[in-house]
């Protein structure tokens, strides 16, 4: 039960989307396919899904999905704005797929309220979607897509068109969902945050490329390139010099000259530490206070303090290096 | 007693004052003519007569004509659209070669004058199909509309089928709906506003159709509209016409309305517009439908062409160009007065006349239209604009002519020997498409950007320079083609108000056909090619433009 691909390129009008992708899906786990927007990634997923003409191959279980399709491959796709069809009610919508499964009527209805139970949206039934917030919506087109009961859940990025807040708390939904179900997924999303909250392994594409895949919190902690560092949530990436000092500064032993990923929170203000530098700007946070600091040998450097202490420009502070939230990039 | 204050209403001066000309310009010669060709039927002798009204209707012959109208524009339009579903998804969502050349080609028969429709399929029914035994039948009649009529279901569906958002689909194949259940259960929903729309207007124009019905119908089969002309013109039964004039407009009213409730809304960014793909096995039965629906527009085309470079010789005929030669003279058993020639000059002079008055009314129906509304009362005459422009989509295009002939030969309004009572008249009857190319294209235009350029020190002259003349001067010149493909077409009312000595190319063809003579007919058939050719060539320019909106297509 493994979806593979190998060699898998989509093009446009010889323009390559996507190239040479080999990715490897366990049963039962949810991998996050995390790229900048224009990367190729939600392609990847129309490819998987069979909307898209490729190169190479895409077999589930050893099998090759050439000349299947989209409907025959028992995988369901839920879209970035859910695509609840507009007509159907919201109980109609989920008993959707069940319809064309011809289950019987009260078998349908029985799943049907179960699935929006699941998804915490009993009782809407008889709504129309255009009556439904975003939020529900999205929960709508998972509970259909969950009706479908894929071998595979493609979920094109599922939370970006939600606000910040509904964002977070439906991100744990997702997880908690896709794992009750032991739903296979793979999510496509440019938002490194619902990433880490949903999935359990990581492929990072950029440019059409898959630059790195691996659990997630192997990717966050080593990430494979400068560019997929900042992609990540580094802050900044330093080489030769600085990346020398800090290293020295968290006792990180490097084997010669590094490029090194720091985290915002890698320098922490320490009366003790080992680093010095004088303060750029200050600005307060509810939970810390951010600094720019110009720390000697490193140049100008973000770094944090507790929100205590308020130093000023002009301050001379003493910093140390916090060794989890740097990582050595090769 | 305290004075109690009404509350002011603003009054929509503005709106008014821009929709003046044009209002009282279809005041003059609209309502005028239409209520004065009513009016003669209602008040036959200066005093009111339902009853006799009445007794029309309840006339035998009113009834054949009546249920012909309505089961053979049923009949057609069903036709039409089973025709017109497959080749307006072939051509708007596969990916074929020369599939514009092919699009530009179905819709020139939607501007071909009726009359060289009419000739075009009776010289097919009577030549190379004539072991078929439909000419002279309703399979003829029917035949004719659909072929005039097709284009309407191709563009209409065709656009909002482009334009479709491709995700449901996609989304519906993901949860394991095959091909037909995507169409049945997601494609045709979204379609259906389009769909409905294209069949009321298709239905509007078999139901009105006059040229096709009067050329194959000849008098055994009539239709409201062909009725009303011979009520008019060889009974002289003002009463009858009237009130079959007052059926007619209320049921075109009725259907304008429909029409317009179900014009599908369109949402400027359909936000991802699928690519057209390449056939697949699948499509064959599309794809054979679209090949057939080409034979079937090309083959009376082919046979008008064919037939205009044949003349009779001995016991056969040959190849020659003799009709089109002829085309300078005034035919056999002095068919005519004036040479043909002479008609499609001035066909063209009045088609510019009159293709100029309907952009000048048009663009200013449009603005006036189109103007942002600050009020309820302005919403609501903003509304009643707008239908009452529509109106002479609705009224019989015989009943303008023959209103014309009867109320504008009178102070104050005395235009009997002008050279612009035809130019008006055509520009009456094109005004409503021109309308409806400029409406989408202004009504698009988000006040926004007026608002942006006025912020940033912009007057109204430089607004509209830099906003609207940009969006608007494609529809404008597309709409100005078709103004003028319509005008040099124009045959009902213009059958009315052409003098024997100045007659139009269309009234030359037909009554070419009505006189005896090969010679005569061979000139028809000529005519009938250049005029088919002048109007094709326009409307290939006009597609050239791609404008999104094509008046009601």
């Amino acid at each position: 039960m493994t979806l593979s691909l190998r060699d898998v390129s989509v093009s446009y009008d010889g323009a390559a989307a996507i190239s040479q992708v080999d990715l490897d899906l366990p049963d039962g786990q949810v991998l996050a396919v995390l790229g900048p927007s224009g990367s190729g990634k939600s392609t990847l997923l129309r490819a998987i899904a069979g909307l898209e003409p490729i190169a190479g191959s895409i077999a589930w279980d050893g099998t090759d999905l050439a000349g299947v399709p989209t409907h025959k491959r028992g995988f369901a796709l839920m879209f970035q704005d859910g695509q609840l069809f507009g007509h159907l009610t919201v109980a109609a919508n989920v008993a959707y797929p069940l319809r064309l499964r011809r289950v019987a009527r009260a078998e349908r209805r029985r799943r049907v309220e179960e699935l929006l139970a699941l998804v915490g949206l009993e009782g809407y039934g008889r709504r129309l979607p255009l009556t439904l917030s975003g939020g529900e919506r999205q929960r709508v087109a998972l509970a259909r897509a969950l009706a479908v009961e894929p071998k595979l859940l493609l979920l094109d990025e599922p939370l970006s068109a939600l606000d910040a807040g509904l964002r977070e708390r439906l991100a744990s939904d997702l997880r908690r969902i896709l794992t009750e179900a032991g739903t296979t997924a793979l999510l496509v999303t440019h938002d490194q945050e619902e990433a880490f909250a949903v999935a359990d392994r990581l492929a990072v594409v950029r440019a059409g490329r898959l630059v790195q895949e691996g659990p997630v919190g192997e990717v966050w902690r080593a990430p494979a390139d400068p560019e997929t560092a900042l992609f990540l949530g580094y802050a900044r990436v330093l080489t030769g010099e600085a990346a020398a000092t800090v290293c020295a500064a968290a006792g990180v032993r490097t084997g010669g000259p590094v490029a090194l990923a720091v985290r915002r929170s890698a320098l922490v203000l320490a009366e003790d530490g080992p680093l010095s530098g004088v303060v750029v700007s200050a600005r307060a946070t509810p939970d810390q206070v951010r600094l720019v600091v110009d720390v000697h040998g490193v140049g100008q450097i973000d770094a944090v303090a507790s929100s205590g202490v308020h130093p000023g420009p002009g301050e001379r502070v003493r910093l140390r290096a916090e060794q989890t939230r740097l990582s050595v990039v090769p | 007693m305290e004075r109690r204050h009404l509350p002011l209403r603003r009054f929509p001066v503005a709106l008014l004052a821009l929709a003046a000309v044009p209002v009282a310009v279809l005041a003059v010669f609209f309502v005028l003519p239409v209520v004065g060709m009513v009016g003669r039927g209602f008040r036959p002798e200066g005093h009111w007569d339902l009853g006799g009204v009445l007794d029309v209707l309840a006339r035998p012959r009113v009834h054949r004509v009546l249920w012909f109208t309505v089961w053979s524009s049923t009949v057609a339009t069903a036709a039409t659209l089973l025709l017109g579903l497959p080749a307006a998804y072939v051509l708007h969502r596969l990916d074929l070669p020369l599939r514009r050349v092919v699009r530009a080609a179905l819709l020139v028969p939607f501007v071909l004058p009726t009359v060289v429709v009419g000739v075009a399929f009776r010289q097919l029914l009577t030549g190379p199909l004539s072991w078929l035994p439909i000419d002279g039948t309703p399979i003829a009649i029917i035949a004719g509309l659909v072929f005039f009529n097709v284009a309407v279901v191709i563009r209409a569906v065709g656009a909002a089928w482009e334009s479709l958002d491709a995700r449901p689909a996609e989304a519906a194949a993901a949860l394991g709906a095959g091909p037909w259940t995507v169409f049945r259960t997601v494609t045709l929903p979204a379609l259906r506003p389009a769909i409905v729309g294209a069949a009321s207007v298709v239905f509007l124009f078999c139901a009105t159709s006059f040229g096709v019905v009067l050329t194959l119908g000849g008098l055994r089969y009539a239709s409201v509209e062909t009725e009303i002309y011979l009520l008019t013109t060889d009974l002289l039964d003002l009463q009858g016409a009237a009130a079959l004039s007052l059926l007619q407009l209320g049921v075109v009213v009725v259907l304008l309305f429909i029409g317009a409730r179900l014009r599908p809304i369109r949402t400027s960014t359909s936000r991802q517009p699928p690519r057209p793909r390449r056939p697949r096995p699948a499509d064959a039965p599309q794809l054979i439908v679209t090949a057939l629906l080409l034979a079937f527009v090309a083959a009376p085309l082919a046979a008008l062409l064919v037939g205009s470079l044949r003349v009779a010789s001995g016991g056969g005929d040959r190849w020659s160009l003799a009709n089109y030669r002829a085309l300078t003279s005034t035919g056999s058993h002095q068919a005519l007065l004036e040479p043909a020639t002479t008609a499609l000059d001035l066909s063209l002079r009045i088609a510019v006349d009159a293709t100029l008055l309907a952009l000048v009314l048009g663009l200013l129906v449009a603005l006036s239209v189109t103007r942002r509304t600050h009020s309820r009362a302005e919403r609501r005459v903003r509304g009643l604009l707008d239908a009452f422009f529509m109106l002479p989509l609705g009224v019989s295009a015989v009943t303008l002519g023959f209103g014309f002939l009867i109320t504008l030969d009178r102070p104050p309004v005395d235009l009997r020997d002008s050279p612009w009572l035809v130019p008006i008249a055509q520009a009456l009857v094109a005004l409503p498409l021109v309308v409806r190319t400029l409406v989408p294209a202004l009504g698009g235009i988000d006040d926004r950007q007026r608002q942006a350029a006025a912020s940033l020190g912009a007057g109204p002259l430089r607004r509209t320079l830099v906003v609207d003349v940009p969006v608007l001067w494609r529809p404008l010149l597309a709409s100005a083609g078709f103004a003028f493909a319509v005008s040099v077409g124009e045959f009902g009312a213009t059958s009315f108000l052409a003098r024997d000595e100045n007659a139009t190319l269309p009234v030359v063809i037909f009554r070419l056909i009505g006189h005896p003579g090969p010679m005569n007919y061979g000139m028809a058939l000529a005519a009938s090619c250049v005029l088919a050719a002048t109007t094709a060539v326009v409307m290939l320019v006009v597609e050239r433009l791609r404008v999104p909106s094509l008046g009601v297509l």
